[in-house]
């Protein structure tokens, strides 16, 4: 919403500067977004007066001037078909910003004859359409007056920006009751005298249906339309708009003056009585801007007899609206239901002042009011004949009163206020109060948004000055800090610095990829958004890892190989709230370092990507040896290097191992890449209630054994196989098991290869007997025999 | 020759011998030809079996002192060989140390500044005893919407750039939160009053600019009691952001606003200073909008199953990856989504820089920088 200070002036009374206004305005919560001062645009233009004028001698338009200004005389070609001797008019000086276009004045050479400045049209300085001659000034202003006072352009302008609940402010007058009721002043009395009539008819007015229960028309005779008047150019120029014509002009500026949109109807080119009622389906109509709509009968449309002539409350129609030659107009102002202008406004793709208006909420009992004011201004600038106003409907309507409870603004805001006080704050902002123990306030129409006590105190507290408010410690809820966060939100914690810990470097990817890769990752049904960012950005992610691809390759791109990310967020399962899963996922590629001068480093591999997993799992509290490495249950892994890791195989805890070349290829990049999924809700909570105090620490006194064993078994035995065996061949003494070797090649049969095992025995009573260990032994290799299938190698 | 003669002469060929052995085996090798058992020395000591009394009584302590002073020479000379030995094995045994050594992976990884904030609001507010929410990033039309005062075809919904999914076989149209402020009435419908808790998460709507991102973070307070009013919003904002900001003090405007979930609803402005480019908080006397604020709206207590007659309170909002950016200094918010390595690990943080209150939250001495 744009004014300027003149403007506001017109409404309210103040000895307020400019710098107050702008404050109190934030400070009641119309937030000033911008001030401009329109003199800053005319900084280097000044009026000047031409003493000589002379013909150019190679160019019939053109002559050269003498321009005399505060600074002495200069020479300039001027084209203007009014510039002569004796003319007072604005001059730009070299390096002056034309308003109009936005271009540095410089010294040229027009014709062979060099020029110096220009003498400005009012086009050029961007105040009016007047291209065909130089600005002509009166005497009045003496040579070397700044443009901006010469021109009267010294009225700042000041955008605000108005929340949806208040249409009153939409317009200036609005603006000015707050800022009268926050004490700037006070609000300037309306004259609302209704213009007089002739006494003739005006077209029938009807309304039918939801969304239109009253609309006013009047009928003026005989106006000339023409060119707005200077201070209503001006005013509109000032906020952006574009003066038509006075008969535009006017209604557009009754709406930015009092929120009230109004519409103009060139009389003529109307058949019979007009009606607002809902369109038939089928109906269609061409708008103000050229466009043809198709409505449906959810539309309310303005129509006569001969059909619809425009959109209620939104656009009217190109056919009916008024021109330049326009002589007898019918003047509309109605009021629509809101959520049916918004819904309507929303089908059509339709924005305009009037929509925006009518869809949060217009003074109803105003539709009067506004039509007077429009009309009278009609008549004073292109005269005419006012007919009788015809009204359909309803205007006045039982206004909104509610009860309160004045204590409810200490309640709510802890501010203490005199009942006085609050009571004279609603009073100037259009509410009656009758007072009591409860009050009985009754809302002005022009807002809408009041609907319970709770906006009673924001009236009152806003006027008053939040800054007002008194600082209250909020009470210890515990004499010491608790911990607030839940088991998964300190897993998550744990996940992170473990991660990173491990050189892991964290990033945030987007929530939805491209559906390609959407795809690749078994994307669920019903995860496409309906109106994506772009295409990259269309599908919720089913998994961590394609973002995560996406950025390694980027990352690789840039010339960075070795890439180790992860990220802890959501995957989504479903478009069912709810139906997310967290998970803790990393991608590394390339090598765990880089060159170095003690060897090569170290490819990265599927059993790093497991360590990672494992020790996200370890930090949600599992023990890796309590879960099993099982084949792979995803399509992105490669098949035969990568695998889960769960304690059971319905519910895997984590998954990890190379990325399928296939899905590199997808994403463009190379290998060794290998990934990690952990999913720490999998994570069974433990027992919350278990003390604080560790197991006792049994130390044993006894040595350690260490025995070596290795076994020859077919190459595709696991070799978990053989450590799960030998740890089961005596639970009670073999303390771990540890694979030191593994090779295939010399020395062993095709297709086998060999493993060799580092058992611990603790013994726990007595040191052991060679004969014992000898059992001990025998056990463990017919175990593992056993279980693998493999000989113990000689 | 006497034996006194002899005696000196062999000392002196003795000493000489020691002093050109250059190693440990060549004085070995002096000492057995002196002091061994067929050794010159021995054998000169063997003569005194064949003497006088009287020449005993002369030579005895002649040759014994020879000998004691050619085991002292030798052990002496023992001892330098031994000692130019070591340095010289030292010397041989240098190393380059200024090779590089491997980096520690505790110092090369990073984690993410929405994270590291997210654990700095966590801290802080704990202190002040609110518990941390969660909610769903896929919502309901309902608890985006409906639920927080937002009927459908009200303004306030063009306020927010939604994204929603298609229709689903029930003809319900899903969308993307584009707040966090749907967990507020999941929270309390789940459990009773009072509640006290912050909701941080990830957030969606259309846009994309400098400061724009169509996915982006906030954080959201509640406190609903009886007796809590605009006074303790007033502190707990003051005092989360001082603490935030790890400065004493920060003044904060609350400027009237409207949000439908709120009433009165205000804007908070922090204290601020602009210095060139850079943003000074809690300082000067300009101001910069950090989020949303309001007394809970009886509307949305209701949906919520709360009797609004008999409880209120406060709710704020404010945007985590702006905090992040206002108090670590990164100039475009895009690039939090980006994954570019170099970024990350210049505005990422070690893990060992765990945010906390008696420690401080930014630990400046592990930035790492």
């Amino acid at each position: 919403m744009k004014f300027t200070l003149s403007w506001l002036h017109a409404h309210l009374d103040t000895t307020a500067g400019l710098d107050e206004i702008v404050e109190k305005l934030t400070l009641v919560g119309l937030e000033v977004e911008a001030v401009e001062d329109p003199a800053a645009r005319l900084a280097g233009f000044e009026v000047a007066e031409i003493i000589a004028a002379e013909p150019h001698p190679d160019a019939d338009k053109l002559q050269i001037c003498t321009v005399q200004s505060a600074n002495g005389t200069q020479k300039l070609v001027c084209g203007a078909p009014n510039a002569r001797a004796g003319l007072r008019g604005i001059l730009a000086q070299q390096g002056a910003v034309i308003p109009a276009n936005g271009m540095v004045l410089t010294k040229a050479k027009i014709r062979g004859v060099e020029s110096n400045g220009m003498m400005c049209s009012g086009a050029e300085l961007d105040l009016s359409d007047d291209h065909d001659g130089i600005i002509e000034l009166d005497k009045t202003f003496d040579i070397g007056t700044p443009a901006a006072v010469a021109l009267g352009q010294t009225d700042p302008m000041i955008e605000i920006a108005i929340t949806p609940n208040r249409p009153d402010c939409l317009g200036v007058r609005g603006i000015a009751r707050d800022l009268a009721a926050a004490g700037l002043g006070t609000l300037k009395a309306d004259s609302l005298s209704p213009p007089t009539s002739n006494g003739q008819p005006s077209p029938d007015i009807s309304v039918s249906g939801d969304v239109c229960p009253v609309f006013a028309g009047v009928l003026i005779t005989g106006v000339k339309n023409q060119p707005s008047p200077d201070w209503l150019q001006q005013r509109l120029r000032a906020i952006g708009l574009k003066p038509i014509s006075a008969l535009v002009d006017i209604t557009n500026y009754i709406s930015y003056d009092r929120g009230r949109p109004l519409h103009v109807y060139d009389a003529d080119k109307l058949t019979g009585g007009v009606q607002a009622r809902q369109a038939n389906a089928g109906e269609s109509f061409v708008a103000l801007d050229e466009k043809t709509y198709e409505l449906t009968a959810d539309d309310c449309v303005i129509a006569d007899e001969a059909g619809v002539l425009g959109l209620a409350g939104i656009m009217g129609g190109l056919a009916s609206g008024s021109g330049l030659d326009t002589v007898n107009v019918l003047l509309e102002s109605a009021w629509f239901e809101p959520i049916a202008i918004a819904m309507s406004g929303r089908r059509h793709y339709i924005e305009s002042d009037a929509r925006y208006r009518f869809e949060r909420g217009v003074d109803r009992h105003a539709v009067t009011t506004g039509l007077n004011l429009a009309a009278q201004m009609i008549i004073d600038i292109c005269g005419g004949q006012l007919h009788e106003t015809n009204l359909a409907g309803q205007e006045q309507v039982a206004p909104m009163t509610l009860d309160f409870a004045p204590a409810k603004v200490k309640a709510l805001t802890g501010l203490t206020l005199d009942e006085t006080h609050m009571q004279q704050i609603l009073t100037d902002l259009g509410f009656v109060v009758e007072s009591g123990k409860t009050w009985k306030i009754t809302v002005p129409s022009w807002r809408p948004d009041i609907e319970g006590q709770a906006d009673i105190v924001e009236e009152i507290t806003r006027i008053f000055g939040l800054e007002n408010v008194p600082v209250e410690a909020l009470p210890m809820r515990h004499d010491v800090t608790r911990p607030t966060l839940t088991l998964e939100q300190r897993r998550v914690h744990m996940m992170r610095r473990a991660l990173a810990g491990r050189g892991l470097i964290e990033a945030v990817t987007w929530s939805f990829i491209s559906q390609a890769d959407a795809d690749l990752f078994a994307v669920a049904d019903g995860l496409e958004l309906a109106n994506p960012m772009s295409a990259e950005l269309s599908h919720m992610r089913p998994s961590l890892l394609p973002g995560l691809l996406a950025a390694a390759m980027r990352n690789v791109d840039r010339g960075f190989g070795d890439v180790a990310l992860f990220e802890i967020g959501q995957e989504f399962l479903a478009p069912t709230p709810g139906a997310q899963r967290l998970a803790a996922s990393g991608v590394r590629r390339g090598h765990h370092a880089p060159r170095r001068w003690q060897g090569a480093p170290q490819p990265v591999d599927g059993f790093g990507a497991r360590a990672d997993a494992e020790a996200a799992l370890a930090a949600c509290g599992v023990e890796a040896s309590s879960l099993q490495v099982l084949p792979p249950q995803s399509t992105w892994y490669h098949p035969g290097r990568s695998g889960i890791l769960a304690r059971n195989p319905k519910q895997p805890m984590a998954a990890f191992g190379e990325i399928h070349p296939a899905v590199l290829k997808h994403f463009g990049l190379s290998g060794p890449l290998v990934a990690f999924e952990v999913w720490p809700q999998t994570v069974p909570s433990g027992n919350a209630n278990k003390g604080h105090a560790r197991p006792p620490l049994d130390l044993s006194n006894l040595q350690p054994v260490r025995r070596d064993f290795a076994f020859e078994v077919a190459s595709d035995v696991a070799s978990d196989i053989l450590v799960r065996a030998a740890r089961g061949a005596d639970k009670k003494l073999i303390s771990e098991v540890r694979v030191f070797d593994v090779f295939q090649g010399a020395g062993l049969t095709e297709g086998a290869k060999s493993i060799a095992l580092e058992v611990t025995l603790q013994p726990v009573e007595a040191t052991l007997t060679d004969v014992e260990i000898d059992a001990v032994a025998a056990k463990i290799t017919a175990s593992v025999e056993k279980a693998s299938g493999g000989k113990l190698r000689g | 020759m006497t034996a006194q003669d002899n005696s000196t002469e062999l000392e002196s060929s003795i000493v000489q011998a020691i002093e050109a052995a250059t190693n440990v085996a060549a004085l070995e090798d002096v000492r057995v030809a002196a002091l061994g058992k067929k050794g010159s020395i021995s054998a000169l000591l063997k003569t005194l079996g064949g003497m006088s009394n009287e020449q005993r009584q002369e030579k005895g302590p002649v040759f014994n002192q020879l000998r004691d002073r050619i085991t002292q020479a030798i052990a002496e000379r023992k001892q330098a060989l031994e000692a130019d030995a070591l340095s010289a094995q030292l010397t041989n045994e240098t190393q380059d140390m200024t090779l590089p050594v491997e980096a520690d992976p505790l110092l090369s990884g990073r984690i993410h500044p929405v994270s590291q904030v997210m654990d700095e609001l966590s801290a802080i507010f704990a202190d002040m005893g609110f518990d941390v929410a969660e909610g769903p990033d896929i919502e309901s039309d309902y608890y985006n919407f409906t639920a927080l005062n937002v009927p459908e075809a009200h303004p306030a919904r063009q306020m927010h750039d939604t994204f929603y999914f298609h229709p689903n076989a029930e003809g319900e149209r899903l969308l993307l939160r584009t707040h966090t402020s749907p967990v507020q009435v999941r929270t309390m419908q789940a459990g009773g009053p009072p509640f006290r808790f912050i909701a941080p998460g990830r957030t969606y709507r259309c846009d994309s600019d400098q400061t724009h991102t169509p996915m982006f973070h906030q954080v959201e307070g509640l406190v609903v009691d009886e007796s809590t009013h605009m006074g303790h919003l007033k502190w707990t904002l003051q005092a989360f952001l001082a603490a935030f900001f790890e400065i004493d003090n920060i003044a904060i405007r609350l400027r009237p606003s409207y949000f439908p979930f709120t009433e009165p609803s205000m804007e908070i402005d922090m204290q601020c200073r602009r210095d060139g480019n850079q943003l000074i908080v809690g300082e000067g006397d300009d101001w910069m909008e950090i989020g949303g604020s309001g007394m809970v709206h009886p509307t949305v207590l209701q949906h919520a199953g709360i009797d609004s007659e008999k409880y209120q309170g406060f709710a704020f909002g404010m945007g985590i990856d702006r905090l992040a950016m206002l108090k670590y200094g990164m100039p475009d918010l895009r690039a939090f989504f980006d994954a570019d390595l170099r970024w990350l690990k210049h505005y990422g943080f070690v893990p060992l820089d765990v945010p906390s209150l008696s420690s401080g939250l930014s630990n400046k001495s592990l930035a790492g920088k």
